[in-house]
């Protein structure tokens, strides 16, 4: 069979029993085969804290992809792994504090542009802004461009949280 | 009958007792009945209550890499889980490349680490490590136990997840505090585990499809691994049965040796970089491959983009990762390999395709011409003085312990010895040969064979050594003395680390820097001092009767066997190549392709 050598994308949903160590498990099992992490993110998604979802943005070939989720299924502490990418639509989404500094047009600039992206002014001093944004990461990083040359001195990203559209459930 | 009082619920309080207690009480639920290990600080308690009690025998061994894989020869020999006890810090490192070895080979292992008490976690305490992080890529799955309530619940559940689905080595890190405070006990789950649930029964969809792909095969071939021997004897009289049935040529990787008789006429011998000329050739022009319970590993494949180029293939492993890692396959079946060959079987006869027997003839004659060279055949000297050749070595020992009528056990340690054992010892049965196939471990073979020993105490359990790889564990011949295990040591002695000497030899120009070993010890003095018989043989008539001499004996063995320093391991696919590109023995004028640089970084 030909080996397909196309690079893709792919948003991978993991759900995990809520155990010490398991994060590092994870993040282990990425670092230790040589995959990419392009975002992670990790909370408790349950009542009583038992299970938590991990949210990984990874990218290789469709090869290496199914070989990170057949890798991540076999950890003792998993209960199900997504690529949402590919299971069907889904949405992804994350969110940025992103400081702006500057005074004058540039400034003005800013908060025009803000406006029209939906970012939402959650802290202000006469020198700066700090915009709350949400959304995909594409739109994030089209606004983090424009805010470059207008003062962007700090952005911090919690990067993608992911669910699969419709009824589907993990 | 109604009743108007119901009756008063009692809430049964589990009964309490010391955490070492707990532990050990677990451990005889879950059947173990030896343990490998090592004392120190931080497990005395547990140490305290194996003295209180007889149901579980304790092996103390000289070194904890040793423990481990005495527990792998135990449970490789057994298909039980092996169980290994060492203490925090220097005793848990110690352990962790037999974990590893462990790990790499599929074999269930629980590995009990003593931890320092859990409020000095953390602090840079005597002897502690970060056993759970250190272990954590060396495991299949790790444990502390922070609370005395989890302590049973967790032993059931690691003798649980080492022996399911593919099998691996499992750490218990086990503080101080925990074995000493009162805890409950429980007995072990018998509800489905919370997350893991490994799959074991074949898709019958895929059976059937595997099936049609191999009735419609002209050239087909059939590649077994540890797999099967991991599945158990049932998984090896199907694969029997099936190979029968289908008249299809079989080989086996290092890790699946005995899984199929090596004497009969289908067996084609082991496939891979020092594999046979026929498997290796058949592996390359067959046009439908079954896989199974083996992992494409790169020392089976050679050059991935050159490997089996035109076949179909089929899969069959319990760990779906192990499917589409390095070689595409177009049939993959996620299942335990005995299930699976049952299937295979079942549905065969269902399939009303029959068998294109003239091209299978027709690939028969094919593949008796490519065995015809005899790729492994030496040449040895017979006249007095003349020189061992290795080969001939282990031919002689396989004929003189076949005549003895005994049951053996082989274990090997990682080199040339190991591989001319693989290629004439000839195994006909799971489970009687411990090698460290994954991870390669010099010093495996002497503590595999003591476990093994220990499992078989009538057995005659042979290590076939090389005179380096041996030094690497050497210690455990006291513990052989100590608990009678007459485990024989069958030292291929060439005075140089042979397989790094031969890739100096035929990649680095013949600089063999740092192979010999200089100053090596008197083999046979060394054997007395450790209360062991010393044997040396220096010649080809020396050499029958030193074997006899050595299965004779009731004690430890190491039986000095003075080989011919330059022999060779052939054949050979240097790494980087194909099967088609191998290189053969002098004895068929070395016919070599040349070696790629792509292939000199590949180990």
């Amino acid at each position: 069979m030909p080996i397909d050598t196309t690079l893709r994308s792919a948003t991978i949903s993991v759900l995990v029993e809520n155990e010490p160590g398991i994060l590092a498990r994870v993040v282990g099992l990425f670092s230790g085969r040589g995959y990419n992490i392009d975002s992670l993110t990790v909370a408790p998604v349950e009542d009583g804290r038992n299970r938590s979802r991990i949210n990984i943005v990874t990218s290789g070939t469709d090869m290496i992809i199914q070989q990170i989720k057949a890798q991540l299924d076999r950890l003792v502490p998993v209960h199900r792994v997504s690529d949402l990418s590919t299971d069907g639509p889904h949405i992804a989404r994350e969110m940025a504090l992103i400081k702006v500094l500057g005074t004058g047009e540039k400034r003005v600039e800013a908060l025009r542009l803000a406006e029209a992206f939906r970012a939402r002014v959650v802290d202000a001093t006469t020198g700066s802004f700090i915009f709350e944004m949400t959304g995909a990461t594409d739109k994030l990083d089209a606004f983090l461009d424009l805010m470059r040359p207008l003062g962007l001195a700090e952005v911090s990203r919690t990067g993608v949280a992911a669910i699969a559209r419709g009824t589907r459930i993990i | 009958m109604s009743q108007t009082h119901a009756a008063p619920q009692e809430t049964v309080q589990p009964e309490m007792q010391a955490g070492a207690e707990v532990l050990l009480r677990a451990l005889k639920e879950q059947g173990v009945e030896v343990i490998f290990g090592y004392p120190g600080g931080a497990v005395l308690p547990i140490y305290d209550a194996i003295f209180q009690q007889n149901a579980i025998r304790h092996i103390l061994v000289r070194h904890e890499q040793a423990a481990v894989h005495a527990a792998e020869g135990y449970a490789r020999s057994t298909g039980r889980v092996g169980c290994v006890l060492v203490t925090s810090g220097p005793g848990a490192t110690n352990a962790v490349t037999g974990l590893v070895d462990a790990l790499m080979d599929s074999i269930p292992i629980v590995c009990l680490t003593g931890q320092v008490p859990t409020h000095l976690i953390g602090n840079d305490a005597f002897q502690e490590a970060d056993t759970t992080g250190i272990t954590r890529p060396a495991t299949k799955h790790n444990y502390l136990v922070k609370r005395s309530e989890d302590l049973a619940r967790v032993v059931h559940e690691a003798f649980y997840v080492a022996r399911s689905g593919r099998p691996g080595p499992v750490v218990i890190d086990l503080p101080k505090d925990i074995l000493i405070n009162k805890a409950p006990y429980t007995a072990a789950a018998t509800t489905e585990h919370r997350s893991y649930r490994p799959v074991t029964a074949p898709d019958a969809g895929q059976i059937a499809k595997a099936v049609a792909a191999l009735k419609s095969a002209r050239r087909p071939m059939i590649y077994t691994g540890g797999g099967v021997i991991n599945s158990g004897q049932a998984a090896s009289d199907a694969l029997i049965k099936f190979v029968r049935k289908t008249g299809f040529p079989i080989t086996n990787t290092l890790m699946g040796l005995g899984a199929y008789p090596s004497n009969d006429k289908q067996f084609l011998g082991m496939l891979g970089m020092h594999g046979t000329y026929e498997a290796n050739l058949a592996m390359h022009g067959c046009d439908v491959m079954l896989n199974i319970g083996a992992r494409f590993d790169d020392r089976v494949t050679g050059r991935l983009n050159a490997f089996s180029p035109n076949s179909r293939k089929i899969h069959i492993d319990i760990d779906r990762s192990s499917i589409n890692k390095n070689v595409p396959v177009e049939i993959p079946i996620v299942a335990d390999a005995g299930l699976a060959i049952e299937a295979l079987l079942a549905a065969w006869d269902n399939e009303p395709a029959e068998v294109d027997t003239a091209s299978l003839a027709k690939w028969w004659e094919q593949i008796e011409t490519w065995r015809a060279l005899d790729c492994l055949k030496y040449t040895q000297v017979q006249t007095k003085g003349g020189i061992i050749k290795p080969q001939y070595a282990i031919q002689r020992l396989y004929d003189i312990t076949r005549e003895s009528g005994r049951e053996t056990f082989i274990s090997t340690e990682v080199g040339q010895h190991q591989m001319w054992a693989a290629q004439y010892y000839r195994f006909d049965r799971p489970k009687h040969w411990m090698t460290s196939g994954g991870l390669g471990t010099m010093g495996y073979g002497l503590p595999a064979a003591m476990g093994v020993q220990v499992a078989h105490p009538d057995a005659l359990c042979i290590d076939i050594a090389g005179e380096a790889s041996i030094l690497m564990n050497i210690q455990e011949m006291s513990t052989l003395a100590q608990y009678r295990l007459p485990v024989k040591v069958f030292i291929l002695n060439n005075q140089y680390m042979g397989m790094v000497r031969q890739w100096q030899e035929l990649l680095h120009g013949s600089r063999y820097s740092e192979s010999y070993t200089a100053a090596l010890p008197d083999f046979v003095k060394l054997a007395e001092s450790f209360h062991g018989v010393g044997l040396r043989a220096t010649s080809v008539d020396q050499l029958d009767d030193v074997i006899r001499e050595m299965i004779a004996s009731d004690r430890p063995v190491i039986a000095d066997i003075c080989v011919d320093q330059k022999e060779n391991c052939f054949p050979m696919i240097p790494s980087g190549a194909a099967h088609n590109e191998m290189i053969l023995g002098a004895e068929h004028g070395n016919r070599a392709p040349g070696v790629t640089d792509d292939g000199m970084a590949l180990v």
